[in-house]
C-alpha cells in the first residue's frame, strides 16, 4: 500500500503549500521548523501533550451516535464526534496546547494569536494563562463587535484584545496583523496560528496537533460498531478540524471524507466562502499557495458566512492537495441549510453545535437520506454553539 | 546595460548615492501618479520605487497598507499599474523604475504574460515580497528573459548561507531591510546596520540599498555614508496622506528635495 507522506521538507503539498513570506519571517520559520522537528517525536514532549489532553481538556471526546436524529433522516446512521465536549468548546485548544508547550520549550515567554470568531482566541488565552504567558490576540474589529461574549473571555484569562481596524477588519487582517506583531518581536514571540494554513512548518504542526481526533476516531469507531465509518464529514473554513479528522483516515481504503464549505448567501451570488467549492483560482496568501477566492487583478476578496470560523477566503494547503488528488471531497452548505440543521441538533438530541459545526450537520443529513440504514456517517462536532445564540438569536428576530 | 546598472555606475562615477522614493501607484488618486514621478525624478529621485497595490500588504505597516487601500478603492490592479509605467516612460526613458509588490496579483495575470508587459512598459526591476528565492526560480528566470532585475530583500536575521543564496538570485541591486519589523517601523540602528551592509558588501559588487527605517532628512544622510541607495517609503506616503490635491506636487517635491540635499550633503 502506498503510504501518505506530505508535505515534503519546505511544506509543499504538490503545488501548495510552502513558504511564501517576506525575507524578515524566514528566520523565525526556519528556527520553528528546526524546534518542530526536534520535538515532534520527543517522547517527553509527546508525554506533556497527552496529559494536558487528557487532564486539561478532558479527551478522548466520546463519539456519540445520534439514534433520533438518524431516525428521522431515516438513512444512514449518524455518529458526533464530540469536539464540543473540549475545554473551552472546541477542538482549537487541541492545537494551542500543542503549540503552546513548543513556545515554552522555545523559551519564548510571549505568545500571539489571531482570531476570528474567538474560539481561536479563547483557546490560546486558555493555555497562555495555564502556562504563564504572555498573551496577545489580534482580532477585526467587526469581529470584536460581533463576538462580544469571546473578547470578555480572552480578558478574563489575561489576554490583550487588539482589534484590527484595517482592511474587512475581519480575520484575514487580524492574522495581517499578527504577522506584523511576530515579525517585529521575533525574539521573545512565537505566533500560535489556528488553522492549517500559513507558511510551513503550520499546516504541518497543525495538523499534527489536530490528528488526535481522527487517531482516537478509528479507535472509537472500531470499539464501538467494530468498523469504520462509510464517510467522515467536516466542516472546512481554513481547515483544521477537518485535517484534524481526516488525517489518519487518509490511507484507510472505502472511507469518503468529504469537506463542508461555507456556501453563505449561496454560491451563484458570489457571498461565500468556498474556494475549494466555488472552483477559485490558485493563489499565495498568508504563507502558502492554495485556492483562493479572489479579483481578477488578484486582490483577496470578501467572504461571506453566517459563521465567523469559516468566513474566511483560503482553504488549508493539504485540502487543496487533497482535492486534486480527489481522496477528499469538498462541497458548500448555506446560510440557512447550517441554521436549519443547527436547530435540528437542539430539538432531537440535545445538542447546541457551533455554526461551523452545522454546516458538516447539514451535509451529513442530505447525505444519509441518500444512503442505507446500515452505512455510518460520521460528523466531526467541532464545537459547541453557545458563542453563536446571539447570532442565531437576531436572525430569528428575537432580542436576548 | 540595463537602466539600474547605469544608473549605479553613473552615480558612482560622480562620488553620489541614489535615492529612491517609494509611492504606491494610485495614491491618492490614479491621475497624479505619473505626475508625482515625474516631479520626484525633477527634484532628485535617481530611480523609483512603485508599490503595486495589494489588499493584504503583510510586510508593510499602517502606513502603506493605507496607500493600498487608497489605491484600490480606485481599481488600481497590476495592469493599470503597467499602464502608469508606459506612461511614464514616453517622457521618460532613463530613470528605472522597480516594482514592489506581492505574489498573488503577478500570479493572478500570470507569469508570462506580466514578464512580456512590464517589459514593455518599461519596468527594470521587480521586487515581490513574499516570494523568497526558494520559491520563485520560475520566475526569475521569466524576468532575466524580459531583461529585468529581480530585487530581493535581506533582513537583520538573514543567515550568511541564506546571503549566499539570495546574492546568488539577485540582479540589479540588493534590498537591505533596515529593521525587524514592517515598513515604516521604529528606529534604525545605523552602528548594526553598517556592519551588516559591509558583510554583505563582501559577498557582492551588486550596489546595496537601505530602506525600511529611513524617516527624515538625517536618517537619509546617515544611510548615505554606507549604502549605494537609500530607499524612502512611509515617509513619502504620509506626506501624499497628509497633502491636498493642490499641495501635493509640491509637498512631495518638497520632500525628496531635502532628501536629496542631505543625501549629497553626506
Amino acid at each position: 500500500m502506498q503510504v501518505y507522506d506530505m508535505p515534503d521538507e519546505r511544506g509543499h503539498f504538490g503545488q501548495f503549500g510552502g513558504i511564501f513570506v517576506a525575507e524578515t519571517l524566514v528566520e523565525a520559520l526556519e528556527e520553528l521548523r528546526v524546534m518542530y522537528e526536534k520535538y515532534r517525536h520527543d517522547p517527553e514532549f509527546l508525554a506533556e501533550f497527552a496529559y494536558d489532553l487528557k487532564h486539561f481538556v478532558g479527551r478522548p471526546s466520546p463519539i456519540y451516535h445520534a439514534k433520533r436524529l438518524s431516525d428521522k433522516i431515516g438513512g444512514a446512521q449518524i455518529y458526533l464526534k464530540r469536539e464540543d465536549l473540549n475545554h473551552t468548546g472546541a477542538h482549537k485548544v487541541n492545537n494551542t496546547i500543542g503549540q503552546a508547550l513548543l513556545a515554552k520549550r522555545m523559551g519564548k515567554p510571549r505568545v500571539i494569536a489571531e482570531t476570528g470568531a474567538g474560539q481561536h482566541g479563547v483557546a490560546t488565552a486558555t493555555i497562555a494563562a495555564r502556562l504563564g504567558l504572555e498573551c496577545v490576540v489580534y482580532m477585526g474589529s467587526e469581529d470584536v463587535k460581533r463576538q462580544a461574549p469571546n473578547v470578555f473571555r480572552m480578558k478574563l484569562l489575561g489576554a490583550t484584545v487588539v482589534p484590527v481596524e484595517s482592511g474587512s477588519k475581519t480575520l484575514k487582517d487580524a492574522l495581517n496583523e499578527a504577522m506584523r506583531d511576530w515579525v517585529t518581536n521575533i525574539s521573545n514571540t512565537f505566533y500560535i496560528i489556528g488553522t492549517v494554513a500559513g507558511p510551513h512548518p503550520y499546516p504541518m504542526m497543525v495538523r499534527d496537533f489536530q490528528a488526535v481526533i481522527g487517531v482516537e476516531a478509528k479507535r472509537q469507531m472500531q470499539e464501538m460498531v467494530g468498523r469504520q465509518p462509510d464517510a467522515v464529514v467536516a466542516c472546512v473554513g481554513g481547515g483544521s478540524n477537518a485535517m484534524g479528522i481526516f488525517y489518519p483516515y487518509i490511507d484507510v481504503p472505502n472511507v469518503r471524507l468529504i469537506g463542508v464549505e461555507a456556501a453563505g448567501h449561496g454560491l451563484e451570488t458570489g457571498m461565500h466562502a468556498a474556494p475549494l467549492t466555488a472552483n477559485s483560482p490558485v493563489g499565495v496568501l498568508h504563507g502558502n499557495r492554495t485556492y483562493l477566492m479572489q479579483d481578477a487583478d488578484g486582490n483577496i476578496i470578501e467572504t461571506h458566512s453566517v459563521s465567523a470560523g469559516l468566513d474566511y477566503p483560503g482553504v488549508g494547503p493539504e485540502h487543496a492537495w487533497l482535492k486534486d488528488i480527489k481522496r477528499a471531497e469538498y462541497v458548500a452548505i448555506t446560510d440557512d441549510e447550517a441554521m436549519a440543521a443547527f436547530h435540528n441538533l437542539c430539538r432531537t438530541e440535545g445538542i447546541i453545535p457551533a455554526l461551523e459545526s452545522s454546516h458538516a450537520l447539514a451535509y451529513a443529513e442530505k447525505m444519509a437520506k441518500t444512503m442505507s440504514k446500515d452505512q455510518i456517517i460520521l460528523v466531526n462536532l467541532s464545537g459547541r454553539g453557545d458563542k453563536d445564540i446571539n447570532t442565531v438569536a437576531k436572525l430569528s428576530n428575537i432580542t436576548l | 546595460m540595463s537602466r539600474i546598472q547605469s544608473t549605479f555606475d553613473l552615480l558612482k562615477s560622480q562620488q553620489k548615492k541614489a535615492l529612491v522614493p517609494y509611492i504606491t501607484a494610485g495614491d491618492p488618486h490614479p491621475k497624479c501618479t505619473v505626475p508625482l514621478m515625474h516631479a520626484m525624478v525633477k527634484h532628485g529621485a535617481d530611480m523609483i520605487e512603485l508599490g503595486v497595490p495589494f489588499s493584504d500588504p503583510m510586510a508593510d505597516g499602517p502606513v502603506i497598507q493605507r496607500a493600498s487601500e487608497r489605491a484600490l478603492v480606485h481599481k488600481v490592479g497590476l495592469r493599470k499599474v503597467l499602464e502608469m509605467v508606459s506612461e511614464f516612460r514616453k517622457s521618460d526613458q532613463k530613470t528605472p523604475v522597480v516594482l514592489m509588490g506581492y505574489a498573488n496579483p503577478v500570479e493572478a495575470m500570470g507569469i508570462q504574460q506580466f514578464t512580456q508587459l512590464a517589459h514593455q512598459a518599461g519596468v527594470d526591476g521587480v521586487l515581490t515580497v513574499d516570494y523568497p528565492p526558494e520559491e520563485c526560480s520560475k520566475f526569475t528566470t521569466a524576468l532575466t528573459a524580459a531583461g529585468i532585475d529581480s530585487i530581493f530583500l535581506l533582513s537583520p536575521t538573514t543567515e550568511p548561507a541564506r546571503t549566499d543564496l539570495i546574492v546568488q538570485q539577485a540582479t540589479g541591486f540588493l534590498y537591505y531591510v533596515s529593521l525587524k519589523g514592517v515598513t515604516g517601523a521604529a528606529n534604525l540602528d545605523i552602528q548594526e546596520v553598517s556592519k551588516r551592509v559591509a558583510e554583505i558588501k563582501s559577498k557582492t559588487n551588486l550596489p546595496i540599498g537601505v530602506g525600511f527605517g529611513v524617516k527624515d532628512a538625517a536618517t537619509a544622510k546617515s544611510v548615505a555614508t554606507i549604502a549605494d541607495a537609500i530607499v524612502v517609503g512611509s515617509r513619502m506616503v504620509l506626506t501624499i496622506e497628509a497633502s491636498t490635491e493642490e499641495n501635493l506636487i509640491d509637498n512631495v517635491s518638497k520632500l525628496v528635495q531635502e532628501l536629496r540635499e542631505a543625501i549629497d550633503a553626506s
